[in-house]
């Protein structure tokens, strides 16, 4: 088995009376591809938060390959080399594809070696005739392609994407599929999804959130055909 | 940016030396001197503000400390050199940590707004309130509301009995500010500015790609303090007299005007609307027919509604579309207007 490069220990998120994530163990090994799903407000987006740093955890901690990280701030996370994609589109929109890359490599890499890298991602992501468009000019697929690639371009050993394939059609998903695929071959991946269709095509194995807790982890076929999963999707008591 | 920081350089070069030697034909030095100090505090704000997206309300405050501590320093020292110095430093240290209170204190854009707004507000009543006998430091006293005068203006370095005046120190300044203005262009080509544009562009992804937003912001706060820190000091030359008005509102606001009008996100265009706005209102000093701070705030009006990218950037995309390059001739009106609609779309 490979090492373990995240881990979370009894994970609260309390927002006043609300529990939004409650007591999550979780662990994922390297080079692994976990996709967490579960309906809306089952604490998927809070607990992404908590182990990226935007938000900080009530109780509990994260543990990143031996290191614990339960209080750092994004940056200090990201310097470790993970990668985070958010939910909403973080990305430079008044600045071209290429200085939006450039500068996720530079952070990694000399400049003359940021402008390598650069060119390589923009070469394997196919967004050589955008390059140098302004990215605010861009088509939604293409802007999700673009922070995929400013994630991938600083060689990431853990990827967090909150909803990747969200608002895109079906030829970008395909195409994102790919490009994640490529990513897993070093890096462990967590994907945050809704999308039952795009999770069937990419997932092994997927973790169910339901009101803030791990409700089930198995692989993808056991877990869409659980009848426990399915009620909570449908929104029945289980 | 296109282009590289040579030819940046000998643009810059090229540009102070027709200017210095057109510019003396229609405008007496007296005036382009103190136009040329407004021109660098103008792009100090620039600086932070168009280019890092820090929003100061309070850049007279730095305006302010570097004419002070200029004037200050320079009756204790009696040589203009380390004053000058002090007059960049001391702002720059200040402006650092208020600045790293500010950012590692995670305030909004309104509350940082606020509190440059109120230290300004503060260093301008402070200034105001010290008229009696005791408040000093070292030979000069503070001087209250009616400033200090009779300070040891610039001299050459080393010879304090060689003062420079008149023309010359029209020309030393404005070689600093070809020099300031080619160090913001270093700066501005440098990691550590397109990062600084990255923040203003989108912090959080900045951070998510793990740079340090709080340490960023801190140190291009305190360069934009640093610059208006020495157009303090030249003011203060040029004035011969420092007094409490360089704190107040009124110049901070101003300033901000100056950037609107001359156009964010530019290096020359708060350069220009500060020469330009602070030569009109010294035409409309000469006159009494109309209140100048009433012409000042209907330009902002207008350029707020009419050209609100301002003057510099507008003359860009003119140029642009007249003698742009058209890789494939001339576009098609229609398309061009295709096009428009998506990008408003």
């Amino acid at each position: 088995m490979a090492e373990v490069v995240l881990e979370t220990h009894g994970l609260t998120m309390r927002f006043g009376g609300v529990v939004a994530s409650n007591n999550v163990d979780f662990k994922l090994r390297a080079r692994e591809l976990r996709c967490l799903i579960g309906p809306n407000g089952a604490g998927k987006s809070t607990f992404f938060k908590c182990v990226t740093g935007l938000q900080t955890p009530t109780e509990g901690e994260v543990i990143m390959r031996g290191v614990e990280t339960t209080h750092w701030m994004p940056h200090q996370i990201a310097s470790l080399g993970v990668g985070i994609k958010t939910q909403t589109p973080n990305v430079m929109d008044s600045l071209s594809v290429f200085e939006n890359i450039w500068l996720a490599a530079r952070r990694f890499h000399a400049p003359r070696n940021a402008n390598r890298k650069t060119q390589e991602i923009i070469e394997r992501l196919a967004l050589g005739s955008i390059a140098r468009a302004d990215l605010g000019q861009l088509a939604h697929g293409e802007r999700q392609r673009v922070e995929l690639g400013l994630v991938a371009v600083g060689d990431p050993w853990l990827v967090l994407l909150d909803e990747p394939a969200a608002g895109m059609s079906a030829e970008d998903v395909e195409r994102m599929t790919e490009i994640i695929h490529e990513l897993n071959k070093t890096a462990a991946i967590i994907i945050v999804e809704h999308d039952m269709q795009f999770i069937r095509s990419i997932a092994e194995m997927v973790t169910v959130f339901h009101q803030g807790k791990v409700l089930m982890e198995d692989h993808v076929d056991r877990v869409m055909s659980d009848p426990t999963v399915r009620n909570v999707y449908l929104g029945k008591k289980a | 940016m296109p282009g590289s920081l040579s030819k940046d350089a000998i643009t810059i070069i090229l540009v102070t030396a027709i200017l210095t030697w057109v510019m003396p034909l229609i405008i007496s030095t007296y005036t382009l001197t103190v136009l040329i100090v407004y021109g660098m505090l103008g792009l100090s704000l620039g600086l932070i503000w168009g280019f890092g997206g820090i929003l100061c309300f309070g850049q007279a405050a730095f305006f302010g400390l570097g004419a002070y501590t200029y004037a200050i320093a320079a009756i204790n020292i009696g040589e203009s050199t380390v004053p000058m110095i002090l007059a960049v430093l001391v702002p720059a240290v200040f402006a650092a940590l208020l600045g790293a209170m500010m950012f590692y204190g995670r305030l909004t854009d309104v509350y940082l707004g606020v509190i440059t707004l109120v230290v300004t507000l503060i260093l301008f009543k402070f200034i105001n309130s010290t008229a009696g006998p005791q408040y000093v430091i070292g030979d000069a006293r503070l001087g209250g509301f009616n400033g200090i005068p009779g300070f040891q203006t610039l001299n050459i370095p080393g010879r304090p009995d060689d003062y420079i005046w008149g023309d010359s120190y029209f020309y030393v300044c404005a070689i600093l500010l070809a020099l300031v203005f080619f160090l913001v262009s270093a700066l501005l080509r440098s990691s550590f500015g397109r990062v600084a544009v990255g923040i203003r562009e989108n912090e959080t992804r900045i951070s998510l790609m793990g740079y340090d937003v709080r340490a960023r912001k801190t140190v291009l706060f305190a360069a934009g303090a640093a610059i208006a820190g020495l157009a303090g000091a030249l003011f203060a030359n040029w004035s011969e007299i420092v007094t409490p008005s360089l704190f107040s509102l009124g110049q901070s606001a101003e300033i901000i005007i100056w950037c609107i009008v001359g156009g964010l996100g530019t290096r020359f265009g708060p350069v220009l609307g500060a020469a330009g706005l602070a030569y009109l209102k010294f035409l409309l000093g000469q006159q009494t027919m109309i209140d100048n701070t009433l012409i000042t705030g209907l330009i902002l009006v207008l350029f707020v509604l009419f050209l609100p990218r301002g003057i510099v950037p507008a003359l860009a995309s003119l140029w642009k579309v007249s003698f742009g390059r058209r890789p494939l001739g001339r576009i098609p009106q229609h398309r061009r207007m295709r096009n428009r609609e998506r990008i408003n779309g």
